[in-house]
């Protein structure tokens, strides 16, 4: 019997159990699938990462590897090469590993940090021709910065976000011609500072409200069609415009892994696909927390390094004093917010202040974000610009939720 | 000199040799492909007609519901995954609940047992999710599911294991009449042949016209379909369609023997190479399926596809003798993956006819087994991976396939050459990320397994070469 199972070893696992021994715990398992630590971030060869949390420039693997360090200096056991299968409702951990073999555990404490996957074709439903030459934007920055296989030389990247943008330059950079990225909103969904150096210093064409409507060529791509779209998202007709190319590169989403999380029954948030969590990240199933990508889909590994943290620590309060008390209010979406993170508060679990993550479904200029209770306003927050493509975050100060009872509402109001 | 040369290995091919290998006569199969099942059999509905749908007294309607009760036989002895989930036809108006009247007529005319025409209330009963306009319902228990790649694969290796030779990567492109039966000529020089069976699917015109008059015109019409999610899977229990018109027998909406919801077809007449979709296509399987199931939810859906049927315009599948020695198993539109074992049956009977002796062979081998990592219990699969590691390892994470099981397939009779070859063996990539993840370790073990660089790993036909080359680091992790 384990004190604590961390589901995944990316960032949001290796911060999660190093914060859960930092609290106390100290038989803790992390058990990851593939061959090493790190997630997703072993792909990510590019810079950008920890310029909150580290206060300095890393690539992907670098930021890994700092949590490895650390994790190496704890005493938590690690178990590579081997994949949860399942967790039933009284956590007992079904695993799977060459090494291990097929086995059961239980724990006392569980944290999902599985991150999430890639919506495909299929579930955007581009019509046409199933050549090869249709990749996620994931998987063709596996083969090249992994495999070290380039997947095509003339290429067009559907949908702007930031894994696309980030394989726009990095094909580049390998020496295939990048013809355009095209985005059926009139928004990127991308973090500005990625067009910016990913696409502009590159010159590659960004085609706002566009979408491919069609793939030619049976064996390897031939062609793709891109056609503008209307408000409803709808192709326009005689707008169509044909790419010759080998390539198409799919940028259309990341969606949360939570089969899992499904078969121990825990509550998911339609909005976000991921678990309903608490302010300290616990899932509607008591013991059982949450972190990462798995819970809602980060632009930046910095916020899942913090967010984990508190689930690690949330996890280790747990076993050692007792499940969290309280009622709970729920946070719900007001004007132009499309999800919040967590879901609830139970105020009486929180010591000062309480972070809430969300993000917006259109652009704003200057405006408020209002935390409010019926008519009355808590608080409100100053921001010059909000963009579905980046993260918002905002500190709350408990002792506001004082004789609030039921729910509160997060809006953002344009100045 | 071999006795039978059959051309084509989608499942009418593939039935019509094992067939023949029960018996001492040589078979060859000639495959263009680099693979069994790429055609029309790859891409269907998947469904076991019960039988209703044939004009009784065709050829059509005594294989089919013959076919029906050999493939679940079959099915079961060869390890082939199938579901007898039966079927319901849907009336939405008075006048199709005439056609119900009629089907029923037909089907028990046609030897279809347990038919039953049920009310809309107990349709819904039945199926819950079916509309609330639903009159009324023909009920078929004998129809089924199936994968119908996997029958197929398991027809062509039970051949092989059987003696049959089967040579990929190998077109037809000539048939000369000879002395003792035929000269068959090919991309890969010519095959001296006692008999031909021509199982060329919707090319199956062209190879007649090499050995006989012009007779009949394959007219392609394309199917184009949804697959969604497992989450979807449960939506209805079993084959649910609506009235069938000239058009075909209308839009269905069933689970699949993998878990998923199948959506579809439409149809629309093609070329004969034409299995892309077309957002119209998509648009219409949509609008019609929510006329039974409204509540299918399409933002589900994990691939399309597209499949062409061998339609000739005629009410029947084209299958006789045009020529000496020479049968015809053309025309072989839906329900030909139903028929396919008693149209192989009934191929023996043909060449028979023609000369060839049919005497038993005494060692016919009627097994196959896989394993499946995802169907077994935790103990056994603790057992497994104990005794081999690589079933420990899973490579397909939505479906849940292990390397073992990946391994394994190489060690079959007709290996997997392609990383969509895999998929029909083992199901790799089959699931809601549709290869993402597991897409390069597939693409490492091929390229392992077949001894060749990953950039001369296929997607799927010989030429869908996947990656073009090496970065300029060449392999290093930069
Ligand atoms: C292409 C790309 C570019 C990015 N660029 C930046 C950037 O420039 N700057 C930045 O700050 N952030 C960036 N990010 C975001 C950041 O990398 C992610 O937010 C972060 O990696 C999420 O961490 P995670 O641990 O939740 O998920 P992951 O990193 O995906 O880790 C999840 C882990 O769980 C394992 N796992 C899943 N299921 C199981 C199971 N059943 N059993 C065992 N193990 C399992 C997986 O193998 C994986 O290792 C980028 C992300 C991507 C994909
Ligand atoms: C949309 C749709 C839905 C259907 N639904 C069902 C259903 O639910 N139930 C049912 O019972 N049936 C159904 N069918 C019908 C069924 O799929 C077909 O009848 C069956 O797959 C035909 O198999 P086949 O072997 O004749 O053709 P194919 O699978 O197309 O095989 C023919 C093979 O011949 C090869 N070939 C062609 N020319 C040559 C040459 N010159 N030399 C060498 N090789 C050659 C091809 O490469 C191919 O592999 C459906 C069909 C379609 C299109």
């Amino acid at each position: 019997m384990y004190d604590l199972i961390v589901v995944g070893g990316g960032p949001a696992g290796l911060a999660a159990a190093c914060s859960a021994w930092d609290s106390g715990l100290r038989s803790i398992l992390i058990v990851e699938r593939d061959r090493e630590l790190g997630g997703i971030l072993n792909q990510c060869i590019h810079n950008g990462f920890g310029l909150t949390y580290f206060k300095e420039e890393l690539t992907g693997p670098e930021y890994a590897h700092r949590f490895v360090e650390l994790l190496s200096k704890t005493g938590v056991e690690v178990r590579t090469d081997t994949m949860v299968l399942e967790i039933t409702g009284d956590l007992r951990i079904h695993m799977t590993g060459p090494e291990t073999g097929y086995r059961v555990e239980e724990a006392r404490s569980v944290i999902l940090a599985m991150g999430c996957r890639e919506r495909t074709r299929g579930a955007i439903g581009i019509p046409g021709y199933r050549p090869a030459g249709v990749f996620t934007a994931g998987a063709a920055q596996r083969y090249v910065n992994v495999e070290g296989w380039l997947p095509g030389k003339r290429v067009v990247i559907l949908g702007s976000g930031d894994i696309g943008l980030i394989m726009a330059r990095r094909m580049t950079l390998e020496g295939a011609k990048v013809l355009a990225c095209v985005e059926v909103m009139p928004y990127s969904g991308g973090l500005t500072r990625n067009i910016v150096q990913c696409l502009e210093d590159y010159d590659i064409p960004l085609y706002l409200s566009h979408t491919v409507t069609d793939i030619r060529g049976r064996d390897r791509v031939e062609q793709v069609v891109v056609s503008e779209v209307d408000e409803r998202r709808r192709p326009i007709p005689g707008t169509e415009m044909v790419f010759d190319c080998d390539t198409l590169l799919l940028s259309v989403g990341l969606i949360p892994e939570n089969e899992l999380t499904q078969s121990a029954g825990i509550r998911i948030d339609p909005r976000t696909k991921g678990p309903e969590v608490f302010e300290n990240m616990e899932t509607s199933l008591p013991g059982v927390f949450s972190c990462g990508n798995v819970t809602h889909v980060h632009d930046l590994v910095d916020f899942v390094t913090q967010e984990s943290q508190r689930a690690g620590a949330a996890a280790a309060k747990y076993v050692l004093n007792g499940p969290a008390a309280g009622e709970s209010i729920a946070l719900r979406n007001g004007n132009g917010v499309s999800y919040t993170v967590p879901q609830r508060v139970r105020p009486e679990n929180v010591e000062k202040v309480f972070n809430v993550f969300f993000r917006v479904n259109r652009i704003f200029g200057p405006s408020r974000i209002v935390v409010s209770a019926g008519e009355r306003e808590l608080c409100r927050f100053k921001r010059d610009r909000l963009a579905p493509g980046e993260m918002e975050n905002i500190t709350v100060p408990v002792k506001l939720l004082e004789g609030v009872a039921g729910e509160i509402t997060v809006s953002v109001k344009e100045a | 000199m071999t006795d039978v040369v059959i051309i084509g290995c989608g499942v009418i091919g593939a039935a019509a040799a094992m067939e023949l290998s029960r018996y001492r006569a040589s078979v060859l199969i000639l495959e263009r492909e680099n693979d069994v099942a790429v055609g029309t059999t790859k891409a269907n509905s998947a469904v076991l007609h019960a039988g209703y749908d044939p004009k009784p007294g065709t050829l059509m309607a005594r294989l089919n519901v013959r076919g029906n009760r050999l493939a679940m036989e079959y099915c079961e002895a060869l390890d082939v995954p199938y579901k007898r989930c039966g079927s319901l036809v849907l009336a939405f108006s008075e006048k199709e609940v005439g056609t119900l009247r009629e089907l029923l007529d037909r089907g028990v005319k046609n030897g279809v047992p347990g038919l039953e025409i049920l009310t809309g209330d107990e349709a819904r009963r039945r199926e819950p999710e079916l509309a609330d306009t639903v009159l009324a319902a023909l009920w078929a228990p004998t129809a089924g599911i199936v994968s119908p790649w996997e029958m197929c694969l398991a027809f062509a290796e039970t051949a092989v294991k059987n003696g049959a030779e089967l040579r990929l990567n190998t077109e037809v492109t000539g048939l000369e009449k000879t002395e003792s039966g035929w000269r068959v000529r090919t991309n890969r020089g010519d095959v001296e042949a006692r008999y031909v069976v021509n199982a060329a699917g919707v090319e199956s015109d062209l190879v007649h016209d090499m050995a006989a008059h012009h007779a009949f015109d394959v007219k392609p019409s394309r199917g184009e379909y949804y697959l969604l999610d497992k989450a979807e899977g449960n939506r209805v229990g079993t084959v649910v369609f609506q009235c069938p018109s000239e058009r075909g027998k209308g839009v269905l909406v069933s689970p699949t023997v993998h878990g998923n919801l199948i959506v579809g077809p439409n149809a629309e007449p093609s070329a004969r190479e034409d299995i892309s979709t077309t957002a119209q296509g998509l648009d219409f399987v949509r609008e019609t399926a929510k006329l039974s199931v409204p509540g299918v939810d399409f933002s589900k859906s994990i691939r399309n596809f597209a499949g062409v049927r061998a339609n000739t315009g005629h009410d029947d599948f084209v299958i006789s003798v045009p020529a000496p020695h020479f049968v015809d198993l053309a025309g072989i539109c839906s329900p030909g993956l139903t028929s396919a074992p008693a149209i192989g049956e009934y191929a023996a009977e043909l060449l028979a006819g023609e000369g060839l002796s049919l005497e038993k062979k005494e060692d016919f081998v009627f097994t196959r087994k896989r394993i499946r990592f995802q169907e077994l219990s935790p103990e056994a699969r603790a057992e497994l991976v104990a005794k081999d590691p690589a079933y420990g390892r899973v490579i397909c994470r939505c479906e849940t396939v292990t390397e073992g099981e990946i391994r394994a397939s190489f060690d079959t009779p007709i290996p997997p050459v392609s990383v969509d070859g895999v998929k029909r063996r083992v199901n790799a990539g089959m699931g809601r990320c549709q290869g993402g993840f597991c897409g390069p370790r597939v693409v490492e073990i091929l390229s392992e397994k077949l001894g060749v660089a990953p950039g001369e790993v296929v997607k799927d036909r010989a030429g869908m070469k996947i990656l073009v080359n090496e970065t300029k680091g060449g392999g290093e992790n930069v």
